[in-house]
């Protein structure tokens, strides 16, 4: 496997400015000759498909919803950052790119994470441009605020719904250009192959969620943008539909997966209540500036949290991180809270649960000035909970949130399949092994608006591309495939639902390759995922048929991927034997439980390479080198 | 301990666009009071698939409240009975042992079922296309903070912005207006100062677009604004009026 990562040469402030100079042209009057696939709509396919489509590409663009603003970027709540320095307290380009080099413990390309930073100012100034109603001052600027892992504010929002707002911006740029033509959408399509003719990808395969229709697309090249895998889990934050089928699909296809292991967790998400539950809601990790975390100094204590008094309450990260107190990193704030669990002294029902309490912040602030914080949180956990926070302590527990791996890309986006880019959360991105708050929304409309306009170009003005039409025997033989799988998954008829096996795959994947991991368990997961898959192929009840509607034969096909994908995910975390960001090797800490991380063996990105079925996928390697930022240990005691 | 009940649901069952619907009635045991009004229905399938029996389709994603996929009409109530609130967001807790809850579909001719609770909604997605935006490619060199734009401005433009074009004003209307979505977003963008170039035409190509879809009119019933669950105020209807008659006798 090819990992040149292509990274032009000199110094890293100009590295972008100077592949802009060196990057082939299209003629503007040859775009329209060309045909590009993008698939995904949320900030980096929308973002894409847009600016494309200006430049004056043709453009097919797909998603699963059934409108392109509901992608699953809609729900993003805190911010996105940017280094503009607009409230004057020392931020910089430099600043962003070390903050998310350090931040995401040293697992990421330095020269993709410098232009990050330095594009993260334009993306501010064409969503205001296009409308975004972010947060202002009295005199009229624009607002800032803090979040984690960061010392300076820098972070912009739009009330608690800044991912809404940008996916609009992205979304009515999209909606201009379907008005105009230039873009066609096929909403409630899903992707469920990726078409490589000659080693060059050239088409996808979709099912029409509407008719069933199974259909081959054609085009010069193709671009992803379709998301994290999360739900592997099973219980995450992220939407129902959020999947690793399109990307799964390519992997199979040849296109090399980087860092599978490399998920995180977010410290303060609403705790499981019972095993109907279906997903997890993240409560802003703003709560824990006033916020502070406890459980009982006793196991297995079952009193109302009013009656446990003072001096049998443990404040465990006060106690452990004198300095930091509750606002340590969010994989050190999660880590805690499972140790606590672990032993025996989590809260509620299902003691997987630990207490977020604001009487004192009532007591020191007053009602009043905690509700104008945080009123409408309250609310949302009032809401789901049924629960007042002002009169009892929140219950908070770690969730499965976002998935820093994903298709590995060279410095131009592409994968290892020529002619397939792939975009945002996609990809196995710039955030290493942890990412910080705020950054996602950043990474996916820099990638959407700022680069895939300019490198798509370079690559469509080189490659030679012979036309095909979708009678391609290639297509064909990939629309016999998707077709056969789904009569199969019909065919079967057995007695066990797609959530059934969903929620025991979830179950290992959180017991074995969750906040903490094993070489055991890591084992344990690798005999038991295959086990469970079996039995998915036996005896899953997928109900209904092809030619309708059918939410649950959709389920059914992207739990097949993740019964697979699972198993790659393990054997990344088995291989990688230190602890960094979010993985998190339990035989590889301090003595006082922090991440240990061994940068002579592991400073690399692991990219796995598909070699067939029931054989075992080869580990690729992409060294990562340190010039411009000093390899550190993160302490927070 | 959480308490459990048994509910008696009737639920709209169609199989197609072109097949009639009707409502079925199930019961449903056991239902927990802290599982969400989706979660209920997760389980009323996962039990009909293990019987051989076709379970019910909903649209959904995000579970939270902002995607805007939940669309059903609970007891006569889109998003059903809490104030501001999705049908994700709801909880089984609002209910009691021995309640019947009917479900239904959107209804409105702008928005054909496609089964049972799934409806078509992308006559929204044409509205916005016929010019809910600014437009301004990408490449804007001008810094974000070279137009300061006031407080209230922005954060009104923020309070429309805040549709979720989930279509419960559309379902809650007598007449299946379509105004309340529309005037949400031509409110938004009127109210900074992006949106003022094109501010006459977009009015205009948005509202000839809504008509053409097959939305009726606006008769100040004010149930759009009741039913939402984002409580979009009832002004955007008044807004997109005014906006509509000045773009009328005004050319610029
Ligand atoms: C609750 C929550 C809050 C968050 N808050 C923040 C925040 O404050 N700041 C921040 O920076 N980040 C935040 N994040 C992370 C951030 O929202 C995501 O990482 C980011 O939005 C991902 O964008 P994307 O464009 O890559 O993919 P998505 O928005 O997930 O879009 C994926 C698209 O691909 C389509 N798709 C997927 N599979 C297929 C298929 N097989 N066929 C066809 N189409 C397909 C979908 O339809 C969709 O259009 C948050 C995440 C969550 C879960
Ligand atoms: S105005 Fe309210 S009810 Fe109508 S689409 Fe928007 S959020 Fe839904
Ligand atoms: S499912 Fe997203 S708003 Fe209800």
């Amino acid at each position: 496997m090819d990992l040149n990562a292509k990274i032009p040469d000199g110094p890293i402030e100009g590295k972008w400015d100077r592949h802009r100079f060196e990057m082939k042209l299209v003629n503007p009057a040859n775009k329209r000759k060309y045909n590009i696939i993008v698939v995904g709509t949320g900030l980096a396919g929308a973002s894409a498909a847009a600016s494309l489509a200006e430049l004056g590409y043709n453009v097919d663009c797909f998603c699963f919803q059934d409108s392109p603003r509901r992608a699953h970027s809609i729900a993003a709540q805190g911010g996105i950052n940017a280094a503009k320095n607009y409230q004057n307290d020392g931020d910089s380009i430099y600043r962003l790119f070390y903050d998310t080099v350090k931040g995401g413990d040293f697992r990421a390309r330095e020269a993709n994470v410098y232009r990050l930073a330095q594009i993260s100012v334009n993306i501010i100034d064409q969503c205001v441009a296009q409308g975004v109603p972010f947060a202002r001052e009295y005199g009229g600027l624009l607002s800032n605020r803090s979040f984690g892992g960061a010392q300076v504010s820098r972070t912009f929002y739009a009330r608690g719904q800044t991912g809404q707002q940008l996916l609009l911006g992205a979304y009515q740029a999209l909606e201009r250009q379907i008005g105009a033509g230039k873009v066609k959408m096929y909403a409630r399509h899903e992707m469920l192959d990726l078409v490589v003719i000659d080693g060059v990808a050239r088409g996808i395969i979709t099912r029409d969620l509407v008719t069933g229709e199974t259909r081959g697309w054609v085009g010069d090249a193709v671009v992803l943008a379709t998301g994290g895998y999360g739900n592997v889990f099973y219980l995450s934050t992220n939407a129902k539909g959020s999947n690793v089928t399109a990307t799964y699909r390519a992997y199979k296809r040849g296109a090399g997966f980087g860092n599978p292991c490399f998920t995180q967790i977010h410290p303060t998400c609403i705790p499981v209540s019972g095993d109907y539950q279906s997903k997890l809601t993240l409560m802003s990790e703003s709560l824990r500036n006033d916020g502070r975390v406890w459980v009982p100094k006793q196991k297995g204590d079952t009193r109302r949290p009013e009656q446990i008094p003072e001096d049998e309450r443990d404040y465990y990260l006060e106690r452990r991180y004198p300095s930091f107190g509750n606002l340590v990193p969010r994989d050190v704030a999660s880590r805690a809270a499972k140790a606590v669990c672990d032993e025996g002294r989590g809260v509620g029902p299902s003691k997987m649960a630990v207490y977020l309490d604001f009487a004192d912040a009532v007591r020191r602030l007053g009602q009043n000035v905690v509700a104008d914080r945080y009123g409408n949180l309250f609310e949302m956990y009032e809401r789901i909970t049924g629960e007042d926070p002002y009169k009892t302590p929140m219950r908070i527990f770690p969730a499965v949130h976002y998935t820093m791996g994903g298709l590995w890309v060279d410095y131009n986006l592409m994968s290892t399949v020529p002619g397939l880019h792939v975009l945002g959360e996609a990809n196995f991105s710039d955030h290493g092994a942890n990412r910080l708050g705020a950054s996602a929304l950043m990474q996916g409309l820099a990638d959407g608006y700022f680069i895939i306009p300019y490198t798509i170009g370079n690559y469509l003005a080189q490659a030679k591309l012979p036309k095909i039409t979708v009678e391609h025997p290639e297509v064909q033989r990939c629309l016999a495939g998707v077709r056969a799988q789904t009569t199969r998954l019909l065919g079967i008829k057995g007695r066990t639902t797609v959530d059934e096996f969903h929620r025991e795959l979830g179950l290992v994947m959180w017991d074995y390759c969750g906040m903490g991991r094993t070489a055991e368990g890591l084992k344990i997961a690798l005999q038991k995922i295959p086990e469970i898959r079996a039995r998915f192929w036996s005896d899953v009840a997928v109900p209904g048929a092809n030619e309708e509607l059918n939410p649950w034969l959709e389920k059914a096909g992207r739990v097949a991927d993740f019964l697979e994908f699972g198993e790659l995910m393990c054997l990344d975390a088995l291989e990688r034997n230190e602890s960094c960001g979010g993985h998190f090797r339990e035989e590889y800490q301090t003595p006082d439980g922090e991440a240990l991380r061994d940068d002579a063996n592991y400073s690399y990105a692991a990219v796995w390479e598909y070699t067939g079925e029931g054989s075992a996928p080869r580990l690729n390697k992409e060294p990562l080198e340190f010039k411009n930022v000093k390899l550190a240990t993160r302490s927070y005691a | 301990m959480s308490k459990t009940m048994t509910l008696t649901l009737q639920i709209w069952r169609q199989r197609s666009a072109n097949t009639p619907g009707s409502m079925q009635t199930y019961k449903l045991e056991g239902v927990n009071e802290h599982m969400s009004f989706l979660e209920m229905l997760d389980v009323l399938n996962a039990k009909l698939t293990k019987d051989g029996q076709d379970p019910v389709a909903f649209d959904h994603d995000c579970r939270e409240g902002i995607c805007g996929s939940c669309s059903m009409v609970i007891d006569g109530r889109p998003h059903g009975p809490r104030k501001g609130t999705t049908a994700c967001q709801l909880h089984m807790r609002t209910y009691k042992d021995g309640d019947t809850i009917t479900i239904e579909p959107w209804r409105a001719k702008a928005f054909p079922v496609i089964k049972d609770l799934v409806v078509d909604r992308s006559s929204f997605d044409r509205i916005v296309a016929a010019g809910g935006f600014v437009s301004v490619n990408t490449g804007v060199t001008v810094d974000a903070n070279a137009t300061p734009i006031g407080k209230k401005n922005a954060d009104e433009a923020m309070d429309y912005a805040a549709c979720i074009g989930c279509g419960a004003c559309v379902a809650a209307c007598p007449n299946a207006a379509a105004m309340l979505f529309t005037g949400a977003k031509v409110g938004h963008l009127v109210k900074l100062p992006q949106g003022q170039v094109e501010r006459r035409g977009r009015v205009l190509r948005m509202v000839e677009q809504m008509d053409h879809e097959g939305f009726g009119a606006c008769t100040n019933h004010r149930e759009c604004s009741e039913a939402c669950p984002k409580e979009i105020s009832f002004d955007a209807i008044e807004l997109l009026n005014r906006e509509y008659m000045r773009a009328q006798v005004t050319n610029d």
